[in-house]
């Protein structure tokens, strides 16, 4: 019985380490997928086979194992090699049009239909 | 005139989207990170090249000297392109190199033909100590002075390069 309890608990830990594996995994999937690969521009580092992407997934494995957040991964490359590094910017002064744009072209169009179609109707 | 105003209304924004595409087509789409100037030095930790040592940068750079660091890798051919131009540096200033993906056998071969300008090699297998200084190919240099980076070359050092490194570190 005591063994059996043992290797239930070997297999629960094994099962955990497991599990972290798969979550690191994934931050790295989602991360490589945001960055851009600068040597073959218009692919992602995760999609991209150069040197240069060969060496960012292996510094994105160090950070995450060091214990740093996505958005401090992120910080970090920007740092280095500025905002287009992401496929996602973030919303500031630089890139705010790019954000905003799209909604109010939207709210425009939405305002025109609805006076064109919606008010003219009554 | 509601009639009047929609059609100038369109037009106008139709040459503003020309516009935007017009010099949208004459832009480059091919992106060179801004050559920062004047930040700290990255901190790192690296592996020596001859002696395995593992140094941390502080170790590195002294404070009131000039150092020229350099990255290249025996296979990459512009960096064979600027060697003599880093021989010639190597009397003005001290060089560190930072050998970027490389194996030890062909970087010592490339050493053994074209001569060593280097007061230190780091050796960087995997690439990440490159990254750390921003860099995204071979060859680039950095010139540092007390802890700062002045100057940063992309590509291979040219005859204006090595003609501006000399007068900056008069």
């Amino acid at each position: 019985m005591k063994i059996f309890k043992l290797i239930l608990i070997v297999l629960i830990i094994f099962s955990f380490n497991n599990l972290k594996a798969n979550i690191n995994e994934d931050i790295k999937y989602k991360i490589t997928k945001n960055l851009r690969c600068l040597i073959c521009q218009g692919q992602s580092v995760y999609d991209s086979d150069s040197e240069f992407a060969n060496s960012l997934k292996v510094l994105v494995d160090k950070k995450l194992q060091e214990g740093l957040s996505e958005n401090q991964i992120y910080d970090y490359f920007k740092d280095k090699y500025g905002e287009w590094i992401l496929y996602d910017p973030k919303l500031n002064k630089n890139t705010y049009i790019l954000w905003l744009l799209p909604i109010l072209i939207f709210l425009i169009g939405g305002a025109i239909i609805f006076k064109n179609f919606i008010i003219k109707k009554n | 005139m509601k009639n009047k105003v929609l059609p100038f209304f369109l037009i106008i924004i139709f040459i503003f989207i020309f516009i935007i595409f017009y010099k949208g087509l004459q832009d480059t789409n091919i992106y060179t990170p801004k050559t920062k100037i004047n930040y700290v030095v990255p901190k790192f930790e690296a592996n020596l090249f001859y002696s395995n040592k593992t140094v941390n940068s502080s170790e590195i750079f002294e404070p009131n000297k000039f150092y020229l660091l350099n990255i290249w890798s025996s296979w990459c051919v512009p960096c064979r392109q600027e060697h003599s131009i880093l021989m010639e540096l190597k009397k003005k200033t001290q060089i560190i190199g930072i050998n970027y993906k490389d194996t030890k056998i062909s970087a010592e071969k490339f050493l053994d033909e074209f001569g060593n300008p280097y007061q230190k090699i780091i050796f960087d297998k995997d690439g990440t100590t490159a990254i750390e200084w921003g860099a995204y190919g071979v060859p680039e240099s950095f010139l540092i002075y007390n802890d700062r980076v002045l100057k940063k070359y992309i590509g291979p050092l040219n005859k204006e390069s090595f003609k501006e490194i000399k007068s900056l570190i008069k």
